[in-house]
């Protein structure tokens, strides 16, 4: 395997740790307004995530650098072609981002509906968009010979592509509701285990739907043969209907563990189906964006080699280490928020 | 001028200047602050001393709402390479696109995951590896700010690459991340960063002194602010000094155009102010203060080294890159943003070392005058800021990567002025909106007698 495909598959493994991570922080913020009743629970469910949502942010923040570094075309085509859609991705972020910090800065209950109210529409909002972007980089987007987008914002929605925006934000919540029922206690905890039984059907139907129509995507629109893609989507619905048994056996952990799974599937089925191209166009397919064509040089993939080397492992070692750290349920009986940080003793004082 | 009237160009720059000015008028103070904070809760771990403790959470409260608004615009910066400069993206990527991946894995992630241990871990874990969180998100933020400034640098002053089919290659990753215009860059701008954070905790405090409210706390705090803010005031003019130096090597316009240095020179004044002078027409001021020989010694380093003019370096550059382009910077801009940074600079220093004096001599919580000025001063370091990179990156034109690419031809050509107008319109809107809370919110948590949360608690020993 050449590093052009290393860096391909690397690519796909920082947009799973993206999804898989800030999905179910983006499943958390959808289930605000259902789970919780009122502002006190939503802040313990938005503590259940409180140390962890910007560490798994980041994922995009390298995933989006490491697509400038290792496949420059792959990232100018896109960004600039997706235009209208990064910036609605952006406004999602940027609110969501925000909210985390801000809703806890005053008791007005007012003020906290707006913050929690602004999470749950950036929970929703950039898991959808960026649904509609992968679908289209797989149902293929009108490029010129330069590769430069030729197309306007609404060419990006088609059937397939607001279903692959609705399955993401429909994944997710199932997966968000997941975690919950792994942070959370009592009542709360339960409302979060009924919201979960309610996703399931409907994640594993949409799923199902989206993962067999992208296998005859890529056979159509990408000259795919249809077993590549199939195995992965297949795995995926597997995940998929296990995560679904595992949820009503009561076996959280590994209802959770599946959902993960699932969402790593879709991604892994997306860029199978994808290979060797990264963008594909339509109706000018020779136009494609590949990775050969967008790929570094071989010695910008080399020096990203070795820093992804080292530095992942210790990554993933130090995000591990977070998770073990608050892996006690919150009960909000002690809401460690930074506002009220101020008001606590600290430990050993 | 309408918005009709502007090229997508046009509307790129103003959109990319408006979003990392704003950009960075977080992201200093999120670097001078952390090690401030840090060092509070090391005297807090060391000794013990509730005040400590208090001032730990005071600030640490006011570098986390100001941290939020920096990792939300920070993203734009990132997705806007290549939503508005893909002709950009697609030439450097190879290159520039390397420092940003590096910066998100090996900074970024630290950072961000550290801080997050450190905002919830007060509780979870022991003090000591609680404070080595904070110490180690601070490490991921100064980490950061190299890497960012490896890549900007890169366009300053390109090393380590070859043009392979139109596209810069990387050609020795040592090159890059040591290049001389990086690291002076970095040190320029992380003194910058301690001057944020000393300025507005010093200010902050003397709030608090002309109140007359938690005084005993906050001498503490000022204590820790002077000892930072006069040597790195004093130091940054030194270093400010030697990175023009640098600037004057690799780029000679920007330094030429900083001094509206209209022909060659030698030995050179410096002129301190000036009415007119600014164009080419009318290249000689109607009014000036001029310093002798001191531009030759802020360019080269000697008091009789010679700096090359506009006219001159204007004739170089059409040899050299082609006719029928204009090779100078907005000569008025430049000239005023470097004298604006350097007044800064200078009137910073001051008011620090007066602030030291007054300490020195135990009058520091009465002087009143003081208090105001040091108030006022808050908005010191913003405005050195901004000026200094308005000075950087305008600078720099009409180059977008110096000597290799015009930012007249660096944008997408995908994207309409009537997209760009939309994303100017709603960055605009969403960064005043974002603006204005952070405001009312960092207001509100560094005002004096903040409403005590004593009663909240039933422990009151360390709230405020």
């Amino acid at each position: 395997m050449n590093l052009q495909n290393v860096w391909f598959v690397l690519i796909g493994v920082l947009w799973t740790g993206y999804f898989v991570l800030e999905g179910f922080d983006f499943g958390v913020g959808m289930l605000l307004p259902f789970v919780g009743r009122d502002q006190r629970e939503r802040g313990v469910m938005l503590e259940s995530i409180g140390p962890v949502w910007d560490g798994n942010e980041v994922w995009l923040v390298v995933a989006g650098g490491a697509t400038f570094a290792a496949f420059p075309g792959w990232y100018a085509t896109m960004f600039s072609g997706f235009y209208i859609a990064l910036l609605l991705i952006l406004f999602f972020l940027i609110v969501r981002v925000v909210s985390f910090e801000w809703r806890e800065k005053s008791d007005s209950p007012r003020w906290q509906a707006v913050w929690a109210g602004a999470n749950t529409l950036g929970s929703v909002g950039a898991p959808l968009i960026w649904g509609i972007a992968f679908a289209n980089l797989l149902q293929g987007v009108p490029l010129d010979s330069s590769h430069e987008f030729t197309g306007t914002f609404w060419d990006l929605f088609s059937v397939y592509s607001v279903l692959a925006g609705v399955t993401f934000v429909v994944l997710f919540a199932f997966h968000g509701a997941g975690y919950l029922t792994l942070r959370l206690t009592g009542d709360l905890c339960r409302r979060a285990a009924h919201a979960k039984w309610r996703l399931a059907l409907p994640a594993v139907a949409l799923g199902a739907s989206f993962l067999i129509w992208t296998v005859s995507v890529a056979v159509d629109n990408n000259d795919k043969p249809v077993l590549t893609p199939a195995i992965p989507a297949a795995a995926a619905i597997v995940a998929l209907v296990l995560a679904l048994v595992f949820s009503f056996l009561h076996r959280r952990a590994w209802a959770f563990g599946l959902t993960a799974a699932t969402i790593a599937l879709v991604v892994a089925t997306l860029f199978t189906s994808l290979y060797p191209r990264v963008i594909v166009s339509s109706p000018d397919f020779a136009n494609s964006v590949t990775i050969a064509n967008s790929a570094s040089a071989h010695y910008t993939l080399t020096v990203l080699t070795v820093v992804a080397v080292i530095t992942t492992p210790l990554v993933l070692l130090y995000q591990s280490w977070t998770y073990y750290v608050f892996r006690a349920r919150v009960t909000g009986e002690e809401v460690a928020s930074p506002t009220k940080m101020i008001t606590q003793p600290p430990a050993g004082a | 001028m309408t918005l009709i009237a502007w090229s997508v160009v046009d509307l790129a720059r103003i959109q990319f200047a408006t979003t990392s000015i704003y950009h960075f008028l977080f992201v200093p103070l999120t670097l001078g602050l952390g090690p401030l904070v840090a060092t509070m809760q090391t005297l807090w771990y060391r000794t013990r001393d509730e005040n400590w403790l208090r001032l730990t959470k005071f600030f640490g409260t006011l570098f986390l709402i100001n941290f939020a608004i920096g990792v939300a615009t920070g993203l734009v910066q990132e997705f806007e390479f290549g939503m508005n400069w893909s002709v950009y993206s697609r030439f450097v990527g190879n290159v520039f696109g390397a420092p940003l991946a590096i910066e998100g894995l090996a900074a970024f992630m630290l950072e961000s995951t550290f801080l997050g241990l450190w905002i919830f871990g007060w509780n979870r874990l022991s003090p000591r590896v609680h404070l080595a969180t904070l110490w180690t998100a601070v490490l991921g933020t100064w980490l950061s700010g190299y890497f960012i400034l490896v890549a900007n640098s890169w366009m300053q002053h390109p090393v380590g690459y070859k043009i392979v089919d139109g596209q810069a290659q990387l050609t020795s990753v040592w090159a890059l991340l040591s290049n001389g215009f990086a690291l002076r860059a970095y040190l320029h701008t992380m003194l910058a960063g301690l001057i944020f954070g000393s300025i507005v905790m010093l200010g902050i405090c003397c709030w608090h002194f002309l109140r007359g409210r938690d005084v005993d706390v906050f001498r503490q705090a000022a204590k820790v602010a002077l000892i930072v803010a006069v040597p790195v005031t004093l130091l940054q003019l030194v270093v400010g000094n030697r990175f023009g130096e640098a600037v004057t090597s690799a780029q000679s316009m920007k330094i030429a155009a900083s001094e509206a240095q209209w022909n060659t020179c030698q030995p050179c004044g410096f002129s301190a102010f000036q009415i007119g002078g600014f164009t080419k027409n009318d290249p000689t001021p109607s009014f000036s203060i001029v310093i002798p020989r001191v531009l030759s010694y802020m360019a080269t380093g000697s008091f009789s080294g010679q700096v090359q003019g506009l006219n001159q370096l204007q004739q170089q550059e059409e040899q050299k890159y082609g006719r029928g382009v204009n090779y100078m910077p907005n000569v008025r801009t430049i000239y005023w943003s470097m004298r604006v940074m350097a007044y800064m600079g200078v009137l910073m220093f001051l008011i620090a070392a007066l602030g030291a004096l007054l300490y020195w001599k135990k009058r520091l919580e009465h002087a009143r005058w003081f208090h105001r000025t040091a108030i006022v001063a808050i908005a010191f370091p913003y405005i050195a800021a901004t000026a200094g990179w308005i000075l950087t990156e305008m600078g720099r034109q009409p180059w977008i990567v110096q000597g290799l690419l015009l930012t007249s031809q660096a944008n997408s050509p995908s994207v309409s002025t009537t997209w760009l107008g939309i994303s100017l319109g709603f960055f605009v809107l969403l960064y005043v909106f974002l603006g204005v809370v952070d405001f009312v919110l960092m207001r509100r948590y560094a005002r004096p007698g903040r409403p005590a949360p004593r009663e909240e608690v039933p422990e009151p020993a360390v709230s405020f």
